[in-house]
């Protein structure tokens, strides 16, 4: 076993100076959707869907399932904040504070060492991105949205929405209404990227929102591993964010996406992640959510094309005055399409962890497999664990199998750590990890380094609880 | 004859009901105890009152490790004065590989880091030498392990922690060949003048191959005879009956 870091509380914490360029004024609005994009200096047809989104945001009701989302409040958050730089290409141009915070987040160490390219938001808007000349080289796009928009429009015009629709739920039509920054990816035909590529986001400002657009394509044959990270420091009031990813894989493509995310806890995070899979194409989820007050995350995978499969592991962690609501949806329509789903959650100081899920094998999914397994790990007697599950299933010619359970950590292997001269915090922090080991080994080492270590910390704050 | 473990008078309580009863024993650098009794007598309890186990109460009593007064202490402070216990049923474990679990182990023990190639080198060494198969280093620690391995795999902590006392909890296994074999095997490979062992079984057979300098009769939660090897046989033949009606005889007396 490495030996863990010693856990620093501060680590996500520190804050800059909330020093804008421009920060919008706070709700929503007409006026404010179309400052917005007069700033980015949109074409129509962006403009368009804003506004339709905003319409559409007016007449959604909110969720009546789920969290409580009472106290967030769109009048009390501003949803463009323009930082004090445009994108840079270099870390040196990036301004001093911004680019410390992402030295702490160890982001350009990374670059350096495993990463294909980079992007980097700060508030709205991306501040910092590269990428290794051998990718252009081969045809691939990695840029901002809002670059790709401009020199791409074709391309960005013919994917964008065309995955997650503005109707989806009342916080996407919120997303296209007020959306800024996020990364578009595009793989082309047969080119299978080795090393990956990563955007991190950063909200560094008190009381409002971040909207990132992920737009990825991978095309027939093509493969790539994406990761995102995120992160805030605590500010009393409430943050917000409701970010919106479209994965499009072709025919034979494959793509990784990892995420860990690590918002502080006054941030509601109510996030839509959806990949649409052609022919044998393969979409692989890995999912670390930590922090945040409300977490709302159901990553989904359209399994459209026969033989197209899909993984999904993730794992959740609700402390002290956190409701964490997370699972995934699958939707099976081609024949013989596969998915497995394992989910962990942990729940401590009275933090509710919920897994929630739909299966939908569709009539046309012959042969279909579908293997669900979600395991609740409860470290007291306050804290709370549930699924909730949701199957429909169409064809009966399929395999599908659900197990769930929610326990407590053995005090019986407590017991057998502690004679093996492992103290109490040791034996359970190793329990806990042990829990998250099978997603800690689907993530590349240095972020199952992160993993470990955010593991550390929530326990860390368990002990100062006690 | 340098005093290990002296045991004074404990009494002790599982869930409010009184099991030990009054129990002393010592244990002198370079034995090897046994401690028989039959089922209920208070035998695994024993252990896991050395240990301080939670949920296991010491109503009064003293138990002194290598001169320190260890009745008091947590599990894991008890561990590190060099006490340890092998379990019968040892724990599965999942997301700990058998070798970083033993290594980090190790560590706590020493309270020091252990460097890693010379650890691997003494695990490597000692899973060859108690017939371990290599690919048990990187899997999850107890977990999918048969009864033999689990036990081997509690022998090689055993040998790789290096504690001053072993207490081998083998209550329930008198009846498995292998069990039996492993164990005297491991028991043999950790003797030495400057340590001691203190087995607990209910079956003679575990002590075939096993040479004991003292066996301790266990019967209601006191010991009721000590005396040599030769006490084995005995059980062998006739039981526990006998210490069973005396006991019985004494405890009706007492009320």
């Amino acid at each position: 076993m490495s030996k863990i870091e010693s856990p620093n509380h501060s680590f996500y914490d520190f804050k800059n100076k909330d020093n804008y360029e421009y920060k919008i004024k706070k709700g929503l609005s007409k006026e404010i959707v179309e400052e917005i994009s007069k700033r980015k200096n949109e074409p129509q047809w962006l403009l368009d869907i804003r506004l339709k989104a905003l319409e559409i945001y007016d007449k959604l009701e909110l969720p009546i399932w789920g969290p409580d989302l009472s106290e967030l409040d769109i009048d009390d958050i501003s949803t463009y904040v323009k930082p004090k730089t445009d994108k840079k290409s270099t870390w040196e141009e990036v301004p001093e504070d911004i680019k410390s915070t992402f030295d702490k987040l160890g982001i350009p160490k990374a670059e350096h060492k495993y990463l294909a390219g980079v992007e980097a938001q700060y508030d709205s808007e991306v501040v910092y991105h590269s990428i290794k000349n051998e990718m252009q080289k081969h045809g691939v796009i990695y840029t901002d949205i809002d670059s790709a928009i401009k020199e791409y429009p074709e391309l960005v015009k013919e994917y964008f929405s065309k995955c997650v629709p503005l109707t989806e739920h009342k916080f996407i039509a919120l997303h296209y209404a007020v959306f800024s920054g996020g990364s578009f990816v595009y793989v082309p035909k047969g080119v299978k990227l080795e090393l990956r590529l990563q955007s991190y986001y950063r909200l560094n400002s008190p009381e409002s929102g971040q909207f990132e657009h992920t737009l990825i394509i991978v095309e027939e044959g093509a493969s790539l591993h994406f990761i995102e990270g995120c992160s805030a420091p605590k500010y009393s009031k409430v943050n917000l964010h409701a970010g919106c990813v479209e994965l499009f894989v072709k025919d034979d493509a494959y793509l990784r996406y990892s995420t860990i995310e690590n918002w502080s806890k006054n941030m509601f995070n109510l996030n839509t992640k959806k990949a649409i899979l052609e022919k044998g194409a393969k979409v692989d989820w890995i999912s670390g959510s930590f922090g945040s007050r409300v977490s709302m995350l159901y990553p989904m995978s359209v399994l459209k094309g026969d033989n197209s499969s899909t993984e999904y592991t993730g794992i959740s962690f609700a402390g002290q005055g956190q409701n964490i609501d997370t699972g995934f949806k699958v939707v099976h329509i081609g024949k013989n399409t596969s998915s497995n789903i394992v989910s962990k959650s942990i729940s401590k100081d009275g933090g509710v962890a919920t897994y929630r899920s739909l299966v939908a094998v569709l009539e046309t999914a012959e042969n279909a497999k579908c293997s669900v397994n979600c395991d609740g790990l409860m470290l007291d007697n306050i804290s709370k664990s549930d699924t909730i599950p949701v199957n429909f299933i169409e064809n009966s010619n399929i395999v599908f199998s659900h197990e769930a359970k929610v326990g407590k950590l053995s005090e019986e292997a407590i017991y057998y750590l502690t004679t093996r001269g492992l103290s109490e915090d040791d034996a359970k922090a190793l329990l806990v990890r042990g829990f998250a080991s099978p997603i800690s080994k689907q993530l590349p080492l240095e972020y199952a380094v992160e993993m470990n270590r955010l593991i550390n910390i929530e326990l860390e704050e368990v002990k100062k609880n006690d | 004859m340098e005093k290990l473990l002296e045991i004074k008078n404990i009494f002790a309580n599982v869930d409010k009901k009184e099991i030990l009863k009054g129990l002393n024993l010592v244990i002198n650098k370079g034995e090897t105890h046994v401690i028989m009794g039959p089922n209920g007598a208070g035998k695994s309890t024993l252990a896991n009152v050395i240990l301080n186990k939670p949920a296991y109460t010491k109503q009064s009593g003293k138990i002194l490790f290598d001169d320190v007064d260890i009745t008091d202490l947590r599990t894991d402070q008890i561990a590190r004065q060099g006490i340890f216990m092998s379990f019968q049923q040892p724990v599965e474990i999942e997301g700990i590989s058998f070798f970083d679990f033993v290594k980090t182990a190790k560590a706590s023990i020493d309270g020091k880091p252990v460097s890693y190639f010379e650890f691997k080198d003494k695990f490597e060494a000692l899973i060859e030498k108690l017939g371990i198969s290599k690919e048990f280093e990187n899997r999850d620690l107890n977990v999918g392990f048969s009864g033999g391995e689990k036990k081997k795999a509690e022998i090689l902590q055993l040998l790789a922690l290096e504690p001053k006392l072993a207490i081998l909890d083998e209550t329930d296994s008198g009846l498995d060949v292998d069990a039996i074999k492993i164990v005297s095997r491991g028991v043999e490979m950790f003797k030495n003048e400057n340590n001691a062992v203190l087995i607990i079984t209910h079956s003679s057979k575990m002590l075939e191959n096993l040479k004991p300098d003292f066996v301790h009769i266990l019967v209601d939660g006191k010991i009721v005879e000590t005396a040599g090897a030769e006490l084995v046989e005995k059980i062998e033949k006739y039981g526990y009956a006998d210490y069973k009606s005396v006991n019985q005889i004494t405890g009706d007396e007492n009320e």
